[in-house]
């Protein structure tokens, strides 16, 4: 049995092709208000790269490779705490006057 | 086997953390649910995280010996890298919340390059196309670092003045047509057979070196107020950069996660070019602000200056308010005592509400953010479109340091440079108050005839003094009232 993940060419497009549409429907439905949680909430989903740079720093073999992926998995985790939390915070004083009713807005 | 079953287990905690992302992501799209949407992405970030480090039992030949090092370095950069920036993200306020954005975004787009500057001095890039992807990841998040550096740079005022010089929009215009073209002989060396690209680590460094410096050339001549379009484009550039990268490591969780964070970002970018009524182009290059020839004489009426103190008691004996606050509010920081004020006057029977153009502050929703943190509850808050008709029905329209989104310039002017951007109707309201904090000119340099409009009056001073003064005048009413 093979697990290995092997993503060639055309996959790859179909991956992105789809991965872009899902994006953008999902974030045209964040109201106005929200745009600044999305943004930073988006900002900590691509900290997702924190698991390349593992993966890269993993097979690193020479000092030059090693002080790359060091700093990159450095930067990669400061990008994803620094956006959670700040995320967090934001979220959290949104609030509404009327007791809680999903409120919509477009 | 074993093996094997690592990449199984990888396989599978990858699938459900791009699926995490995703629930997350779609939960952002109400305030009711969205707390718990970043937390569901928290938790695909930490599995994922966990999850990579069982590539440690797969290594490349050359990296076995290394392995405990590499582990060792990966935890303590991990640790090191969570622990300063979550320090810093508790305690930074919600006014600098954009220049902190940016730099998270700047660390983002510098472990993207970093990923493929790693692939590209190991000389991992088996074919044209991963070479490819490899550049332009390379490229891409390295313009998306030294860009978003200098954009953070910007906002936090550490530089204070666009830099401006003749002939800018043609020596970026050939910095970027070279740092392709060294990429582009990259590829041709390579592929070409006529040497690998281990024999090439100058050119490397050249190609990121070029990279580095065409995103801090192409941001710096970018002015103040086009600061939430830049934040967009960075903010996509990276999940582009990341994107590719995953592509590079064969890891379609990177692949997801960054194509829906380039897709966000985007949407935002396109969203707030319309809001600005200009292209995004436009917005790079074109020197917003520098030169205006705007007809004199061409503005009637006069500024007439009013009293914080009898500005406000004239609001405290309205039947409605209409707020709108712009950057200058969020300079002030004077959120929580406009909140205070909006109390008193609500207390009073006066109905209020928020007026918030798409591009007030210096990222998309900046002012939604403030208001929230000073407790408005959102449902006071409204977007242009769903409040741009009730300043006709409005006793008072109250402009707190927003100047270009209410220039009805915009709707008529055609010679104007903000011709055809959406505004808000504040010159509609029956009376309109503008607090400012002297008499001059908004980011597009051109005077607002709002100012000078019958029906408007000027509430001079920093925001936060001003409001001040307005709650302790109602208040002092109240005291008289009581006495």
């Amino acid at each position: 049995m093979n697990f290995t993940i092997d993503i060639t060419g055309f996959v790859a497009l179909y991956i992105y092709m789809l991965a872009a549409f899902a994006g953008w429907v999902i974030i045209t439905g964040v109201p106005a208000i929200l745009h600044t949680p999305l943004m930073s909430g988006s900002n900590f989903v691509h900290g997702i790269v924190v698991v390349g740079g593992l993966y890269a720093l993993l097979n690193a073999s020479t000092v030059t490779e090693q002080a790359i992926g060091c700093l990159t998995v450095l930067l990669a985790a400061g990008n994803v705490a620094g956006g959670y939390t700040v995320t967090s915070r934001m979220l959290a004083m949104f609030k509404t006057s009327a007791p809680v009713t999903i409120v919509k807005k477009s | 086997m074993f093996i094997q079953l690592t990449h199984l287990v990888i396989g599978v905690i990858y699938l459900v953390a791009a699926f995490l992302f995703m629930f997350g992501l779609k939960r952002m799209s109400s305030p009711v649910t969205a707390p718990s949407g970043i937390f569901v992405a928290g938790i695909g970030m930490v599995v994922a995280v966990l999850a990579s480090f069982l590539y440690a039992f797969d290594v490349n030949a050359a990296a076995k010996p290394f392995l405990w090092i590499n582990l060792g370095l990966g935890a303590a950069a991990l640790i090191i890298g969570v622990g300063v920036s979550r320090w810093s993200a508790k305690k930074v306020s919600m006014t600098a919340m954009p220049q902190m954005v940016a730099l998270y975004n700047g660390m983002g787009g510098g472990a993207a390059g970093g990923i493929a500057a790693v692939a590209l001095f190991a000389g991992h890039a088996d074919g044209a196309t991963v070479l490819v992807m490899t550049l332009a990841g390379a490229l891409i998040g390295s313009v998306s670092l030294s860009g978003s550096i200098i954009a953070w740079a910007k906002l936090d005022e550490l530089l204070k003045q666009p830099l401006r010089f003749k002939g800018q929009r043609l020596f970026n215009g050939l910095t970027f047509l070279v740092t392709i073209a060294v990429a582009a002989y990259i590829v041709y060396v390579v592929e070409s057979g006529a040497a690998p690209l281990l024999a090439m680590p100058n050119v490397i460094i050249i190609l990121f070196t070029l990279a580095l410096f065409f995103g801090i050339a192409v941001t710096l001549p970018i002015g103040g107020a086009d600061m939430p379009v830049v934040i967009s484009i960075y903010n996509a550039a990276t999940g582009l950069a990341v994107s590719l990268d995953g592509f590079v490591v064969q890891n379609p969780a990177l692949m997801i996660a960054g194509m829906v964070v380039g897709a966000a970002g985007t949407l935002l970018t396109l969203l707030m070019a319309k809001a600005m009524n200009r292209s995004i182009s436009n917005i790079l290059f074109s020197n917003f602000g520098e030169v205006v020839a705007q007809k004199q004489g061409a503005i009637k009426g006069s500024l007439k200056p009013i009293a914080a103190a009898d500005a406000a008691i004239a609001m405290r004996y309205a039947g409605s308010v209409i707020f709108v606050p712009g950057y200058g509010l969020a300079a002030a920081q004077a959120q929580q005592k406009l909140y205070e004020f909006v109390k008193l006057l609500v207390a009073a029977g006066v109905s209020v509400k928020f007026a918030i153009h798409p591009v007030a502050g210096r990222m998309p929703g900046q002012m939604d953010v403030l208001l929230a943190e000073a407790g408005v509850p959102y449902d006071m808050i409204f977007q242009l479109d769903d409040i741009n008709d009730d300043f006709k029905t409005t006793d008072f329209a109250v402009v707190i340091g927003a100047n270009d989104v209410v220039n009805p310039e915009a709707r008529t002017e055609k010679t104007s440079p903000i011709y055809g951007m959406p505004i808000l109707n504040a010159d509609m309201a029956h009376h309109c108050y503008c607090v400012k904090r002297g008499q001059g000119k908004g980011y597009s340099g051109i005077v607002n005839p709002l100012f000078y409009e019958d029906n408007t009056s000027m509430v001079y001073g920093d925001a936060g003094a001003v409001l001040g003064e307005m709650i302790e005048a109602v208040r002092g009413l109240g005291a008289k009232a009581a006495a």
